[in-house]
């Protein structure tokens, strides 16, 4: 199999069983030099396997891990070059902040002044330098997974691997955080495989996400791509908030399908894959992207419905609606008009604000 | 504030039995053994007349009248002669040739036809100011001497503390030895031990739960019944011996009882729980992922192994030996039973003084040695476990 030079890292065909149960089915995923790469699915769906498996903690029963086109399936852990950061920190409780990441640079014999100087660069980076001296016990959560973050980073890897490393935190030092990696993966150049079960998170910090689900990747794109044009019903409904309508296509032109609904509607819409007239198929319609008004407007698709409930959120108002044969959610701005209960209404969308899935 | 009180009263109730308890079971007994160990009357109690006649003595001109008359009035009365002999038996051992002298004496006291004039006129030992000094001397209620003589020190006529000749110093010797052997079977412990405990920890279900049970059955059994199968197994003719030269790994039987290497091998096996448990339950404690991360970090196994794991789990090593070492230098039936006369333990001798020559006060004395070195090691334990980094 011919791959283009520029890939970093290659899973070729991973298969890995646990016993009787097979947790990564014949998997395979190419990463590109600096790229940051998210691993993102439900628990179970072997997306930490394939980590450990890069890693050298876990060995695939079948296929091959290539690290800049060599085999890497047999090299120990020790001398992988990769800077892993775990969930639960694990940094070692009886050695200092500064101790745990000079660390690394001891087990590679490093001089004595140089791993005091990486070290205090390391810990500038993530702006620890004023607890070097502390047990990792006296921090926070935050400061000892930012201590296990300059300690991945401080012996420079080949590759950094991070297992769900906010999933500790709670939200505002998560979304810091998510920043702060971010910005340390643009400055470093760094080649970053993070596993997380947070879409949010995985849309936030991405360079491509690669979606999950028993065993398998259900796709692999951008953020943008994975979330505008899911290219299956668990990815549309894993990433973000969607509206699946069941559907006939009546005909196909091009990359759009004219579909027919059971409430009899006919709507116009993108297609990811193929699908030929006549199939059933689901049509997936992002909440956000749904406007109301009492009159049938221009847009190109429009639904009869009828107000059902409608909250008040914050940033935005969530109106859950009704039309004769499915529900459908809108969320509007804020800064639209109130819509009570009982409104009828006409929910409208364009071609490409939703999407025809096959099943 | 009243009902505060009576609450606290109650709940002090509930503790009432343990509070005696502990006080009638182990308060009074470590007391009073202390105290057999300094306490001196059995010369004090039978001679009230003469000690306050020999308080104005100078401790060096021939006897007084006076004296010979007060001490033929103490003897004169006393009518137990348990208590006598006890007071003959420590004269005797400060000065030699007392047990006839006081014979003596008590028998001519004794005649009641031809009462003596002066205790002179019994013997003549009596004009020699010695034996009065030994007298004076074993007035005083306390003395050091038992415990002075539980490290193979004594008083000279001079009162100096001097080493007591070699023909009397076995004690040291002893204690030296227990500790040496306890030494050795806690390294025997570390060693076996941290491995099993490793192991142990590592694995789960019932092959853990085998495991522990399997280091725990000896606790589980008695004392004396597991010698007796280590006896079984380590004599000439035993399984041992029989199976090794069965499978000639040996020409002759190992010489395996009745020397330092059984007495090491079966403490070894009794004391193994109270080395396996602590560091297993420190193992249980430490992250699982510590190890892969220090290989993810660079450090081949065998590093990561010395510089995360053991570090971490020294906590429980040391636990471990300090429980091991405290228990075997108390031992006293697996030596007694598998060692040979060379491998005698010092409880080996505290239970001589105690049963076999009613000795209380060197008993008490040797008893006192074995606790100070005990709580030594202890606070030396309590220290550095304080100053253990990465304790919460």
């Amino acid at each position: 199999m011919e791959h283009s030079v520029a890939e970093f890292i290659r899973f070729d065909r991973i298969t890995k069983f646990y016993g009787p149960l097979c947790v990564v089915e014949n998997l395979d995923l190419g990463i590109e030099k600096g790229e940051f790469v998210s691993l993102l699915g439900p628990s179970g769906s072997g997306k930490t396997t394939l980590l450990m498996m890069l890693a050298g903690f876990e060995q695939p029963t079948s296929g091959n891990i290539l690290l800049d086109g060599t085999a890497i399936n047999d090299v120990p852990t020790h001398k992988r070059d990769m800077g892993v950061v775990f969930q639960s920190y694990a940094l070692f409780p009886h050695m200092s902040v500064g101790e745990n990441v000079a660390f690394p640079l001891q087990m590679r014999g490093l001089g004595k002044a140089d791993i005091a100087g990486r070290v205090a660069r390391a810990l500038d980076m993530v702006q620890l330098s004023a607890l070097v001296d502390r047990r990792p016990s006296q921090l926070s959560g935050g400061q000892q997974q930012r201590v296990a973050l300059s300690r991945a980073l401080v012996f420079e890897p080949r590759v950094v691997l991070m297992d769900e490393p906010l999933g500790a935190l709670d939200k505002q030092l998560r979304e810091q955080m998510q920043l702060d990696i971010r910005d340390l993966h643009r400055r470093l150049g760094l080649t970053i495989v993070f596993v997380t079960h947070d879409q949010s998170e995985a849309l936030t910090m991405s360079d491509r996400v690669a979606v999950f689900n028993k065993g398998r990747i259900e796709q692999i794109g951008t953020p943008r791509q994975v979330y505008d044009e899911p290219a299956t019903r668990f990815v549309a409904e894993f990433i973000g908030e969607t509206n699946l309508v069941e559907g006939v296509v009546d005909a196909v032109q091009g990359q759009e399908a004219n579909v027919r609904l059971v409430s009899g509607d006919s709507i116009v819409s993108a297609v990811s894959g193929t699908v030929t007239p006549g199939q059933t198929v689901f049509l997936s319609i992002r909440p956000e992207r749904v406007d109301l008004s009492e009159i049938r407007g221009d847009a190109r698709n429009c639904l009869e419905t009828e107000v059902t409930d409608s909250v008040y959120q914050g940033d935005h108002l969530r109106v859950q609606l009704q039309n004769a044969a499915h529900p459908l959610i809108a969320k509007l701005s804020r800064r639209s008009r109130e819509f009570p209960p009982g409104t009828k209404v006409f929910a409208g969308f364009s071609a490409g604000d939703c999407r025809v899935i096959a099943p | 504030m009243t009902a505060g009180r009576s609450k606290t009263g109650r709940s002090l109730l509930l503790l009432l039995p343990l509070l005696l308890f502990l006080v009638g079971f182990f308060v009074w007994p470590l007391f009073s053994m202390m105290s057999q160990s300094i306490s001196d009357t059995a010369v004090l109690r039978l001679l009230p007349r003469s000690t306050e006649v020999l308080a104005g003595w100078d401790r060096q001109s021939p006897p007084t009248p006076e004296m010979q008359a007060a001490l033929m009035e103490d003897l004169k009365a006393v009518d137990d002669d348990q208590a006598l002999g006890d007071m003959v038996r420590r004269l005797n051992s400060a000065r030699s040739g007392f047990r006839t002298l006081m014979g003596k004496t008590t028998t001519a006291l004794g005649d009641t036809t031809n009462p003596p004039a002066d205790l002179v006129s019994i013997d003549t030992r009596w004009e020699k100011p010695e034996f009065w000094l030994a007298i004076a001397d074993a007035l005083s209620p306390l003395t050091d001497r038992n415990l002075l003589a539980a490290v193979d020190l004594g008083r000279n006529a001079a009162g100096e503390i001097e080493h007591l000749p070699a023909d009397k110093s076995v004690n040291r010797v002893i204690l030296v030895r227990t500790f040496w052997i306890a030494a050795l079977v806690t390294f025997a412990c570390a060693c076996i031990g941290f491995p099993y405990a490793m192991i142990a920890a590592s694995l789960s279900g019932w092959k853990r739960d085998l495991m522990l049970g399997a280091v725990l059955l000896p606790l589980w059994t008695s004392l004396l019944v597991r010698t007796a199968a280590w006896f079984i197994l380590l004599q000439e003719r035993g399984l041992i011996n029989e199976l090794l030269q069965t499978i000639g790994l040996i020409d002759s039987p190992l010489p395996l009882i009745f020397n330092r290497t059984g007495v090491i091998i079966a403490m070894t096996h009794v004391l193994l729980p109270f080395m396996v448990l602590p560091i297993y339950s420190v193992l249980l404690t430490i992250p699982k992922n510590l190890m892969p991360a220090a290989a993810s970090l660079g450090a081949h196994p065998l590093r990561a192994f010395l510089r995360v794991l053991l570090p971490l789990s020294l906590r429980g090593v040391a636990s471990g030996s300090l429980l091991v070492f405290i228990s075997a230098i108390g031992y006293y039936i697996t030596p007694a039973l598998i060692g040979g006369p060379g491998d005698q333990m010092i409880s080996s001798i505290i239970a001589f003084y105690a049963t076999g020559s009613a000795n209380w006060g060197m008993a008490g004395a040797l008893g006192v040695v074995l606790l100070v070195a005990t709580l030594l090691l202890y606070s030396v334990y309590a220290r550095l476990s304080a100053e253990e980094p990465g304790r919460r």
